[in-house]
């Protein structure tokens, strides 16, 4: 219920303050007790006479994520300010659509419709990873989709590894003495240094970064791609995720939900060009300036899940790889189309991008994404 | 002089504005709120909006010292909480032995001997919960997403307790906690638990009118006129879709230098000298020569009136 700045000042305010948090959480906006309560002690410092500090307050103590300060900014309007109007699609679509998931429609169908016939489905039953493995994505049907998904969870991502420069003790010598243990030991014979003590230096998984191509051209393959980086997600640490289409979109934290439909519903809602256009050298371009050459590409994995048409400027294509290249450990194309027979990769992105790429891998198939899973690892 | 805990935000954007720093009205609520609630400030947005400075400038409002803990990957609490002198160990050791008492002493004697407060180093987070109430320091962790996930987790409980346990000696704790600001250009999220602990403000880049001001605050003997050229200048070649957009940081390093050759208005010859302190990478150079400079200037000065 909207309540005018005037009103408010009399009413009580915990009720305001449980009910702007409930607004809040309704629209999908994490807000632990903790820091509702902290709201309401900084409510209790600059007092809700002025609509700048209750914003403040507000903003600081239950918003932690540049995300949600839009959701947060509506979400003010609407209950301290009574104007209540149609939330824009753009900013609510998906956040609220969140909140009907399991309904199993998500997307599915597209693929469904290329299968041909039914009595594959029935053999299935017996042996399912035997005929799936091989089998393209893009023929499935929607049973046999979630039966894939199920192995893809089984495939585990054991990711790269590099050194770490966390310190652990060791008991082997090493290059890097350790004084702390050295001189603990030494009192047991009487201060006299007797055994030197070692630490190492560990090891920590490498950053895996993927860029999933969400665009017309590969629609038969993203969503299948999708739930394989899923389990990539929830399976190890380490993890971004990004669409590429008209747009870039960071899907990470949506996909970071061990509750798989839930996940892909999440993410497929916050992705708002499915199946749009391709602007493949564009939205790189975006991801190198914003994320990549930042930090998050910086000694990662790259692992881009695209066919490689781009309607852009192949010149664009080539200096955004060239650059990914220069701050990345290494770069993996994933092209579910290099499995077609004579295949060239002809088209335009994905013939200036080669010359960058590390490995080109197929990704058709369980069995290509098991290959794909391989080389993460090593 | 003396400093007086704010009453309001306005009161903190009044005290930053004395020592240089123009706080934006979110910012300057966020700030009285972590002095008021006794919690951490965290900042977090695009490198060079001044982050880093907002806890510069609190140190000196508030008379404090600014401690000041740089994070990397690695970090550790050797490095961040505290560490044994280990060479004045081991010539206390070496003395006790050859003057004969380390085989008199007991081995027990011998560790209580070495282990007391004057041979630890105390290390930024050590040292900060040190203070006496009167004197209460600001602390800067800065970038803490360069940090890993085991620092974070440290930290969490650090920031919870203010204070620490040192198995030989015994607890520090801090009487009153020091006024703490994490700054993180999101090169990777951090941890929910431990934003949640601090208060959160996401820093945005100023708008022109404020820019203009924060320039002129930063350098003082640039004209009202000039600082506004310069700030229209650099929204231009934020448009351009660089690598490296320049923040606040970079128009007040290019003000300096073009302050520095003696510069009284923009004009092309002193703009392509000084192109190294606005634009950092070499490919955003070339696109900025390409795009004109001397277009860029004309429209800088037409702005200026």
């Amino acid at each position: 219920m909207p309540v005018s700045l005037s009103e408010k000042t009399t009413e009580v305010p915990e009720r305001l303050t449980v009910g702007f948090i409930s607004l809040l959480r309704s629209l999908e906006v994490n807000v632990p007790i903790g820091s509702a309560i902290v709201f309401q002690q900084a409510l209790g410092k600059v007092g809700v006479g002025k609509r700048e500090n209750v914003y403040w307050a507000g903003r600081t103590t239950l918003i932690v994520d540049p995300e949600d300060i839009p959701i947060y900014e509506y979400a003010f309007q609407v209950f301290w300010e009574g104007l209540i109007g149609l939330p824009e699609e753009d900013l609510l679509s998906h956040r609220a659509m969140t909140l009907v998931t399991d309904d199993g429609s998500t997307g599915e169908e597209d693929i469904s419709e290329q299968s041909e016939d039914g009595r594959e489905v029935i053999n299935l039953r017996y042996s399912p990873s035997e005929i799936l493995r091989e089998k393209d994505f893009a023929q499935y049907t929607s049973e046999e989709l979630s039966e894939a998904y199920e192995l893809m969870k089984k495939m585990g991502l054991l990711g790269g590894l590099r050194q770490s420069r966390r310190k652990i003790a060791s008991k082997r010598k090493s290059p890097h003495p350790d004084l702390r243990r050295t001189i603990r030991s030494s009192l047991r014979t009487d201060g006299e240094p007797v055994r030197q003590q070692f630490f190492e230096t560990g090891d920590r998984q490498r950053r895996v970064v993927f860029l999933l191509d969400v665009s017309g051209s590969m629609e038969s393959y993203s969503r299948a791609l999708l739930r394989f980086v899923q389990a990539a997600v929830v399976g190890r640490r380490q993890v971004e995720v990004f669409t590429l289409g008209t747009r870039l979109t960071r899907i990470t934290r949506e996909l970071s939900s061990r509750n798989l439909d839930r996940a892909v519903t999440a993410s497929s809602n916050a992705v708002q060009d499915w199946s749009g256009g391709t602007q493949l050298g564009e939205t790189l371009r975006k991801f190198n300036n914003e994320w990549g050459q930042r930090g998050i590409a910086r000694g990662s994995t790259v692992v881009i899940l695209s066919d490689g048409w781009d309607r852009g400027d192949t010149s664009v294509m080539s200096e955004q790889m060239h650059r990914l290249k220069k701050v990345s450990h290494q770069i993996i194309w994933v092209n579910p189309l290099k499995a077609s027979p004579g295949y060239e990769p002809l088209a335009q992105g994905m013939a200036a991008a080669l010359p960058y790429i590390d490995r080109f891998l197929e990704g058709h198939s369980l069995n290509s994404l098991s290959d794909l899973a391989q080389a993460l690892s090593e | 002089m003396g400093f007086n805990a704010p009453d309001n935000p306005s009161d903190v954007t009044q005290g930053l504005a004395k020592f240089g720093y123009l706080a934006s009205e979110g910012l300057s609520s966020s700030i009285f709120l972590s002095l008021s609630l006794q919690r951490p400030l965290f900042l977090e947005g695009d490198p060079g909006v001044g982050k880093t400075e907002v806890a510069k400038t609190l140190a000196k409002w508030t008379g404090g010292d600014l401690i000041r803990l740089q994070c990397y990957e690695g970090l550790d609490a050797s490095q961040a909480l505290y560490e044994w002198d280990y060479t004045k160990q081991l010539l206390h050791l070496r003395a006790a032995e050859a003057t004969g008492r380390a085989s008199e002493v007991s081995e027990q004697g011998l560790e209580d001997e070495i282990y007391q407060e004057r041979f630890l180093v105390k290390r930024p987070l050590l040292k900060a919960i040190s203070y006496s109430p009167q004197e209460s320091p600001v602390l800067l962790i800065d970038e803490i997403d360069r940090a890993d996930d085991e620092f974070e987790a440290f930290l969490l409980e650090l920031l919870s307790e203010f204070s620490v346990t040192i198995p030989e000696i015994g607890t520090f704790s801090a009487e009153v906690p020091p006024i703490v600001v994490i700054t993180s250009n999101r090169t990777r999220d951090v941890h929910d638990a431990l934003k949640r602990r601090c208060l959160y403000h996401w820093v945005e880049h100023p708008d022109f009118d404020r820019e203009v001001m924060i320039i002129r605050s930063r350098v003082p003997d640039v004209s009202e006129e000039f600082a506004v050229q310069i700030a229209a200048a650099v929204e231009q070649v934020r448009t351009l879709d660089l690598y490296k957009a320049p923040g606040v940081a970079e128009s007040i390093d290019w003000t300096v230098a073009l302050g520095r050759l003696g510069s009284i208005t923009l004009d092309e010859e002193t703009v392509l000298s000084t192109i190294g302190t606005l634009v950092k990478y070499r490919e955003d150079q070339i696109r900025l020569l390409d795009h004109g400079i001397k277009g860029l200037v004309e429209k800088a000065l037409a702005r200026a009136g």
